[in-house]
């Protein structure tokens, strides 16, 4: 099986004014492509090949195989970073099971600061994540290509703070981003999805 | 650069930027995070040895305006502020806190590791870079290179090949000893061979932030770029500090 770059599922100016079309561009195109490629090379006499997406993830970590860590891990990410947003999402409306698991742990607001928190302290490229551990919500960070899953994690929201994902837009200024990104863009229902 | 070629570049400059302006004006482009120096610590941003255009058209003022006025920045003083409580290592050197990095407190040591690593290495990198059109390498800087990378063409192919596979934020350099011996390293983030003991000759930001405005995605034509504006002269001082055993960071 080979990896396929998947559409966006809305137009590049969708996103606008806290994503621009130019960055999205950039990202969907370039960089997403080049992971679609690179991994479909690498994943060639890995013995890897066939299985789903997310074992491979699982089973590369585990095999210190870093670049399938990187590409395939970075595949997986994307596929569901450009379905966390939607225009005229964000919001505190939880979907009813989701609005649970966060009252758990402290409720919107916290989950909102120790969410952007860890992507503001993320060093470097890599992502924020909450994440489902034994039916618990969680709240993560991971460098580069990695994912909640090689760390035994379900990922149910990621956020990419690779300066690729914001330059652009918001130059050196992560927090800020990581608001609006937040606040305005974060797609609730597929998040409901993933949980699934 | 002649005059014609300078003038072609401006004229697609603004063009460029025009067309940007357009395709996001509705976007809340935020301005640059404020960033000052803090007042107090042991660590201070020294001013750009050259105005952030003079690197262009290989690196844009904008960039170095950022790069230097907020990211370095943030490094000096974050590295300032982890070492508030800490006044005996405050009052070491950069490259000797580097050096001990794994023994210092643990509660600093990721602080001090990514803030005082970024430090080194920004504050290394303006300082080998200046207008392109200067000369080459010459003298011994030159046979080494001949002797430990085959050329200086050689050299440059090698430390591209390792800055685009560099995966997420790093560098890539190389790394000079006392006996003058070149090798090429690269590391994550803000990591430098400091912290193993050893010295930089140069080393080049593969961040997306050292290039992103300009090159985007396309992270080998920046390698490739940059070679213009290192200041060679600037190499063969470094060179001869390290031989002599005086080459700080
Ligand atoms: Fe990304
Ligand atoms: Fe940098």
């Amino acid at each position: 099986m080979t990896f396929k770059l998947p559409d966006l599922p809305y137009a590049y100016g969708a996103l606008q004014p806290y994503m621009s079309a130019e960055t999205l561009q950039f990202h969907h195109d370039k960089h997403h492509q080049a992971y679609v490629d690179n991994g479909n090379k690498l994943i060639v006499g890995s013995g890897l090949e066939g299985k789903s997406i997310e074992d491979i993830c699982k089973a590369a970590f585990a095999g210190k195989n870093a670049g399938l860590v990187n590409n395939i891990g970075q595949h997986y990410n994307h596929i569901h970073f450009w379905r966390w947003m939607k225009s005229g999402g964000g919001g505190n409306k939880l979907p009813g099971t989701l609005q649970k698991l966060v009252d758990d742990i402290g409720g919107f607001d916290k989950v909102r600061a120790d969410f952007i928190n860890a992507g503001v302290t993320q060093f470097g490229s890599g992502w924020c994540w909450l994440a489902l551990r034994d039916g618990k919500l969680e709240v993560m960070k991971t460098p580069n290509g990695e994912n909640p899953l090689m760390h035994g994690a379900k990922p149910i929201l990621g956020c990419d703070v690779w300066e690729h994902s914001y330059y652009i837009d918001y130059r050196n200024a992560r927090p800020k981003y990581l608001e609006a990104w937040f606040d305005n863009l974060v797609n609730w229902e597929y998040v409901e999805e993933m949980m699934g | 650069m002649p005059s014609l070629d300078r003038r072609a570049f401006f004229k697609t400059a603004s063009a460029a930027s025009a067309i940007a302006v357009v395709t996001v004006a509705s976007a809340p482009r935020v301005l640059a995070q404020a960033t000052t120096q803090a007042p107090e610590g042991p660590f201070k941003l020294a001013p750009l040895p050259y105005t952030p255009a003079a690197l262009e058209p290989h690196i844009d003022a904008m960039t170095m305006e950022i790069h230097h006025g907020k990211h370095h920045v943030a490094y000096v003083n974050n590295l300032n502020n982890a070492l508030k409580d800490y006044a005996e290592l405050a009052k070491l050197p950069l490259e000797d806190i580097l050096a001990k990095i794994a023994e210092v407190p643990e509660a600093v040591r990721t602080a001090l590791r990514n803030n005082g690593g970024g430090h080194a290495n920004h504050t290394m990198f303006w300082s080998i870079m200046g207008p392109a059109g200067g000369p080459g390498p010459d003298g011994e800087l030159k046979a080494a290179i001949d002797r430990d990378f085959g050329g200086i063409d050689k050299l440059q192919e090698t430390f591209n090949t390792a800055g685009t596979k560099v995966f997420g934020s790093g560098w890539v350099f190389v790394t000079v000893d006392k006996a003058g011996k070149l090798a090429l390293a690269t590391k994550p983030n803000q990591d430098t061979p400091l912290m193993e003991g050893a010295r930089v000759l140069i080393g080049n930001d593969v961040w997306e932030h050292a290039y992103y405005l300009k090159y985007q995605n396309k992270r080998a034509d920046y390698l490739k770029a940059w070679w213009n504006v290192v200041d060679w002269k600037a190499v063969s001082g470094r060179y001869a500090a390290a031989k002599a055993g005086t080459l700080k960071i």
